[in-house]
């Protein structure tokens, strides 16, 4: 498989993205030290309290958002949050959708019928309009963003692990765990789901770039993410009021939405470009 | 396709019982005072809460609640939204147009542009305009609707000022108001047109460019990648082959007979392109602060106005369900072996 990787450099490009991306989120606590009195370093020091933003100077970098939060600390502690917020929402989505796609695929019948419907009743809904739904409900902040999303991410998991268990159940091999008199519990935990999970979990890890999207939508809305909080979806929100320069120079603000808007389009290109390359791996279709 | 279509229309009043029971098991996280809000006709009532939670049961069971909520929402009672300051049912008559027109605005280039540039791209494989369309398929998707509006505003808003936010000019929104304008249908580039002022038709196009720009180049990206690839896998058949063989032209070897047959998967995923252009609609209109379903709905969520967030939950799952049903019935009428199964 990598060496089929290898043969496309643009998933070469977005492996070199991830892992530079990976490489920062590890290394924040070198690249933007916390302030000596600091107790969160997730919370964006504050250079000052005046509104206008600053361009980038050798002080800030990347210059300062309005209410001089330095962007940054902001973009570099931003990535922790960002993998953060994709694998939790990943992990949390997908150990919900193998449960209940396993026990719906494996034992088929009511329960089947009642889990498929209720993932038809999720997926009635754009993922983005039952998501903010949910996080108004439950109160803004990013812990209920991140539940949020994977409450609205884990029912494709569980349909996709369902139809692949349905063709694997039928399998020789498990029939014959059955014969030997093996018990339902051992079968599904050690034959059928090691075999038909691959997919799931090549897809859902792809979907990191997607959720972190999401996470990001969510936190730009006001409905994430709090003031100061190095989020990346928040640190855009926070250019909202500059768009407009003054007269002279019209886009005098440009770095408030370049830089963190520029930060998340690489972290989800990094995402889509190994998509791509795994797609076209896994389909045979496209040979 | 009569049956197909029954069995298939069977199963909306089940969806819908889900979709409602879902929502309303939601709220049941909130206390009743902040439910009230979902009963209330007159902004009046705001003032007299714990009458309203007597009168429709909201310290009862949930099976109870439910089911007065039900009755309620049946005859299209969905209470009162305070960010809107009006009655649900008559926020979203007042929203849903700018929405469709934004939605139909980013709809049509989406498809024309998405088919023609997925097809050019399946012909002219590994070709500079195949590398071109995969360029704007992974910027697409790559690039979030909140990061290209921004930067769509501050070029064409804040450099040359010549697209401005929002849905009409204040000059724009007099006139439309006023005794001389009549609102036929709500859609503002046909209303226009149909009071004969031009000069509304051209304000109304300049506010709609962006968040239509915005949403088509988040989209345009899944129709040119379901199209390059369905044709691609056309095209090397055998029917295509005896075309060739024959000697038909070969415009219409890929228009005629590779197209068609390569389109029906398309139809199959515009119910995805749909929940793009919905959920892109809740961003966008944020962004461009464009009055329509979606930014309410952000609004509403921000300030917990309940009634107001079950009314756009509740309008978006309408549209969504209605739009996959009409993706599944078009896929049925254009290929005779879904309907048979």
């Amino acid at each position: 498989m990598l060496k089929r990787l290898r043969k496309k450099p643009l998933s070469l490009i977005g492996l070199g993205l991830i892992v530079f991306f990976a490489l920062v989120a590890l290394l924040a606590p070198l690249l933007a030290p916390m302030a000596p009195n600091a107790r969160d370093p997730y919370l964006i020091p504050q250079d000052g309290y005046t509104s206008d933003p600053t361009p980038p100077s050798s002080k800030h970098w990347f210059g300062t958002t309005e209410q001089q939060y330095d962007l940054y600390y902001g973009i570099i502690w931003g990535t922790r949050t960002a993998f953060k917020i994709g694998l939790t929402i990943i992990s949390m989505a997908l150990l919900v959708g193998i449960t209940l796609g396993s026990l719906a695929g494996y034992y088929g019948g009511w329960l089947d019928e009642v889990l498929m419907r209720f993932t038809d009743i999720i997926l009635a809904f754009p993922a983005i309009v039952l998501a903010v739904v949910i996080v108004a409900v439950l109160g803004p902040s990013l812990s209920m963003v991140v539940l949020a999303i994977a409450l609205v991410a884990w029912p494709s998991y569980a349909r996709l692990l369902r139809a692949d268990i349905l063709s694997v159940k039928q399998r020789e091999f498990v029939l014959a765990s059955r014969a030997l008199g093996a018990t339902d519990f051992w079968i599904l935990t050690r034959r059928v789901i090691p075999n038909a999970i691959f997919p799931v979990l090549v897809v859902a890890s792809l979907d990191i770039g997607s959720v972190v999207i999401m996470a990001a939508a969510l936190s730009f809305l006001g409905l994430g993410a709090p003031m100061g909080y190095a989020d990346w979806g928040q640190l855009i929100s926070l250019s909202r009021n500059w768009i407009l320069g003054t007269p002279q120079n019209p886009l005098q603000f440009w770095y408030t939405a370049v830089i963190p808007g520029g930060t998340i389009f690489l972290f989800v290109l990094g995402w889509n470009l190994l998509g791509d390359a795994f797609r076209d791996i896994l389909d045979p279709r496209q040979k | 396709m009569a049956s197909y279509l029954i069995r298939r229309l069977a199963m909306l009043p089940f969806v819908a019982l889900g979709v409602t029971l879902l929502l309303f098991a939601l709220l049941q996280l909130l206390s009743p005072e902040m439910r009230a809000s979902l009963y209330v006709k007159d902004p009046r009532q705001l003032s007299a809460l714990e009458s309203v939670i007597e009168t429709y049961h909201l310290r009862d069971p949930f099976p109870i609640q439910y089911w007065t909520w039900l009755k309620q929402i049946l005859v299209g009672d969905l209470g009162y939204s305070e960010t809107a300051r009006m009655p649900v049912a008559e926020a979203i008559k007042a929203f849903f147009p700018a929405t469709f027109e934004l939605a139909l605005t980013a709809f049509v280039p989406t498809l024309l542009v998405g088919i023609w540039l997925g097809t050019k791209a399946a012909v002219y494989q590994d070709r500079p305009l195949d590398h071109f369309s995969r360029f704007m398929a992974i910027t697409g998707y790559s690039l979030p609707s909140f990061v290209l509006g921004l930067l769509l505003l501050m070029i064409f808003y804040g450099r040359f000022n010549i697209l401005p936010p929002g849905r009409f000019s204040l000059e724009a929104d007099l006139f439309i108001h006023s005794a001389n304008f009549t609102p036929f249908t709500g859609f503002l580039l046909l209303d226009s047109l149909l009071n004969g002022k031009l000069w509304i038709f051209w304000d109304a196009l300049k506010h709609l460019i962006l968040p239509a720009a915005t949403l088509f180049y988040n989209s345009v990206a899944l129709l040119i990648r379901i199209t390059r690839s369905s044709m691609l896998e056309e095209i090397h058949k055998d029917y295509v082959r005896t075309a060739r063989a024959k000697g038909v032209e070969e415009s219409d070897v890929i228009n005629k007979h590779a197209r068609k047959n390569a389109l029906i998967p398309v139809i199959t995923s515009s119910s995805l392109l749909l929940v793009g252009l919905l959920g892109g609609v809740v961003i966008t209109e944020t962004i461009f602060n464009y009055p329509g379903i979606g930014r309410w709905g952000v609004n509403a969520a921000q300030q917990l106005d309940i009634a107001g967030i079950m009314g756009f939950a509740l309008v978006s799952a309408t549209l969504f369900v209605l739009g996959n049903l009409a993706a599944d019935l078009l896929y049925a009428f254009v290929d005779p072996r879904v309907r048979l199964k």
